[in-house]
């Protein structure tokens, strides 16, 4: 898939094409078991899914077809994203996914918490005191703002719970 | 204009002033314009998710204070925009990348407080044009709207579709693709018509579909982040310093340049009552300043004209997205789409009767985007060294307290931590589609509007026993609907006349 030291946009595009023709798959069969006829009464529940999902699928095609036209004139040189602008991205991309499962573990203050500090130590190279400092006064103005300036109870985790929360 | 200027509209925007000034609308009004500029300068958080994420904050209140601070945050937000881009050469949101491109070379000439001032002052200007024309052509559209059964209702909302194919700067299909997208993302769920669950798979948690306060958040603030990550951000900007002698010099020298302003109201408020959008709006403006002026070669170069044309289109066609959004619930753009999702989830319905069963609402808001804008360009005329400040943070701090701050918005929409991953989810599509040029306002807009359209479909459907001809069956769906197929088929007739020529 890689060549060279970017990330060929043909291929993303086949991949993003591919996505559409499996999401427009999932579309068209829910809507022909739920029925997509035009009824007595008007269109059946899976009537607009069913042409929704076919102009997905045909968009698809289209796309597919044109950039594997252009195969060869193109010979990869159009960018999707230079190598390491996309290890950058993905820098950004795994903390962030890290992070959500961690939420449902530790709740969001103490995620916060340690997503903060942990990308300011590692991506900004800044002193543990410093990132944690940080980390702890964000965490500590959400939880003022949402749980009693607001009463919006935001996902705790163990650590309330033991502070009494 | 003045034909239109009737007693009753004067006395209900009395009466809205009246309600935007009390106490606390004013404060509410305060704390939106600074949210919002902040949200502007800040890389991720952007009009739209920005007023996505403070939302969730707003079921409490009373809808019309809700939607002063929401519609405050939104021109804050515009207004933000043109900081980042002029001071840093970034961006900062979308409809202000066309201000970059004479703003920044300003900037670098020691001219950063002319090319500010130029900026706010434009905007300014570009909205209250705006704001003017929805005082007075809103109520006119309401009364006219009045008239809609469901078969107008589904032509204009198939109009509001196709112009987005018809207009789009991007590839067609892509942006059909994308709308698609959306509609298919909004059918999942309980089918309000017949009861049936459409695309759940069996999953309980998808039995309320898809909320596009999450897609929003996600496809706009994480899929920011990504692409501003990628980019390896060292921010390093101009001084901006205002002094009073700046501003003083540069209105001295704005008149002159009248016919460029003009021009660009049009085309705003044209583009934002058409679901255009901002952004659009912000380049076609800027490219007939340049096509127009005496002297093109100039722009690019730090021409006061490329920071005007821009500015001005932007606001006028941010603020006149509200003209349908109220009047027809349609909203103009993903800003305006997610204000009406606000007004469904504070239990208004959008429409033409909001005009005459919620006075005090239409017209508070009417007002505040009065005091909002006069408001917002003292507060970032007199404010700018701190936003510029705010940018000097390094990137590895900013990035992760906006995730949180999305995460946190994405989870109280319904209090689903299910929703916080889906946003993840979105975030990496919307990176995707933004490098591969599929544009996200049609995704957004048929998400929020494909549930409304069908069900408007369905009950022409009820009404004329399953015949499409309901269509077309009166003047004014005609008309409409006419309108859509020209639309829609418009990069058809494009590519049919290339092919002529040969």
């Amino acid at each position: 898939m890689k060549s060279g030291a970017h990330l060929q946009m043909r291929w993303m595009e086949l991949l993003v094409a591919a996505c559409f023709v499996a999401a427009g798959w999932l579309v068209i069969s829910d809507s022909i078991r739920v029925g997509n006829a035009w009824g007595s009464d008007g269109p059946e529940p899976g009537f607009f899914p069913f042409y929704i999902g076919c102009l997905m699928l045909s968009g698809a095609a289209w796309v597919i077809v044109q950039t594997l036209l252009t195969w060869r004139q193109d010979q990869g040189d159009s960018v999707f994203a230079e190598k390491h602008e996309f290890h950058l991205m993905l820098l950004m991309l795994i903390p962030t996914t890290v992070f959500t499962a961690a939420i449902f573990v530790l709740g969001i203050y103490l995620a916060s918490l340690i997503f903060i500090a942990a990308f300011m130590v590692w991506q900004g190279k800044y002193s543990y005191f410093k990132s944690i400092f940080v980390g702890t006064g964000i965490s500590a103005a959400l939880f003022f703002l949402f749980e009693i300036w607001f009463l919006l109870p935001l996902p705790k985790g163990f650590v309330e719970t033991w502070l009494g929360y | 204009m003045v034909g239109l200027l009737n007693m009753e509209e004067l006395n209900n925007l009395f009466q809205g002033f009246a309600v935007a000034l009390t106490l606390p609308n004013v404060g509410f009004m305060l704390i939106g314009i600074f949210l919002g500029v902040l949200i502007g300068v800040l890389p991720g958080l952007g009009g739209a998710n920005g007023v996505a994420i403070l939302l969730p904050l707003t079921f409490g209140m009373s809808p019309t204070s809700a939607i002063i601070m929401l519609s405050c945050i939104y021109w804050g937000a515009l207004f933000g925009g043109a900081i980042t881009s002029i001071l840093f050469n970034i961006p900062g949101e979308p409809w202000s990348v066309a201000t970059t491109f004479d703003g920044y070379p300003m900037a670098q000439k020691g001219q950063a407080a002319q090319a500010l001032t130029a900026a706010f002052t434009s905007s300014f200007v570009g909205a209250l044009v705006a704001v003017l024309m929805v005082t007075f052509l809103a109520p006119v559209v309401a009364k006219f709207a009045l008239n809609f059964g469901p078969p107008e209702f589904f032509a204009v909302q198939l109009l509001t579709f196709s112009s987005f194919i018809g207009m789009s700067k991007e590839p067609p299909v892509k942006t059909l693709m994308a709308m698609m997208l959306g509609f298919a993302l909004a059918a999942v769920g309980l089918d309000s018509v017949t009861g049936t669950l459409r695309m759940t798979y069996g999953q309980e948690s998808l039995l309320q579909g898809f909320d596009f306060l999450v897609a929003v958040i996600g496809l706009f603030g994480i899929g920011e982040i990504l692409l501003t990550m990628e980019e390896g951000l060292a921010f390093k900007g101009q001084k901006g310093r205002i002094s009073l002698k700046d501003v003083l010099d540069t209105w001295k020298e704005m008149p002159q340049y009248w016919a460029t302003s003009l021009r660009a109201c049009l085309i705003g408020c044209w583009m934002g009552i058409t679901p255009g959008g901002a952004t659009p709006a912000s380049f076609m403006s800027y490219g007939t300043a340049k096509r127009m002026s005496k002297h093109p070669e100039e722009f690019g170069k730090g021409a006061i004209e490329g920071v005007i044309a821009p500015e001005t289109a932007a606001h006028a066609a941010g603020t006149s997205a509200l003209l349908p959004m109220l009047t027809l619930g349609i909203p103009g753009s993903p800003t305006a789409a997610v204000l009406l999702g606000g007004l469904l989830i504070w239990g208004l319905q959008p429409g033409p009767l909001l005009f005459t069963e919620q006075k005090d609402f239409v017209w508070g808001l009417i007002a505040s985007m009065y005091l909002g804008n006069i408001v917002g360009l003292i507060v970032v005329l007199t404010t700018v060294p701190w936003w510029a400040a705010i940018l000097r943070i390094p990137f590895s701090i900013i990035a992760p307290v906006i995730v949180v701050i999305c995460a946190v918005g994405a989870y109280t929409v319904h209090n689903h931590l299910l929703d916080v991953a889906l946003m993840v989810v979105f975030g990496l599509v919307g990176y995707a589609f933004k490098k591969l040029k599929y544009p996200l306002a049609p995704l957004v807009l048929a998400l929020v509007l494909g549930d409304m359209a069908e069900s408007s479909f369905r009950q022409s459907m009820l009404i004329s026993k399953g015949s499409l001809g309901i269509f077309v069956s009166t003047p004014l769906a005609g008309c409409i609907t006419g309108l859509a197929m020209i639309m829609l088929f418009w990069p058809v007739l494009g590519l049919l006349k290339k092919l002529s020529r040969g």
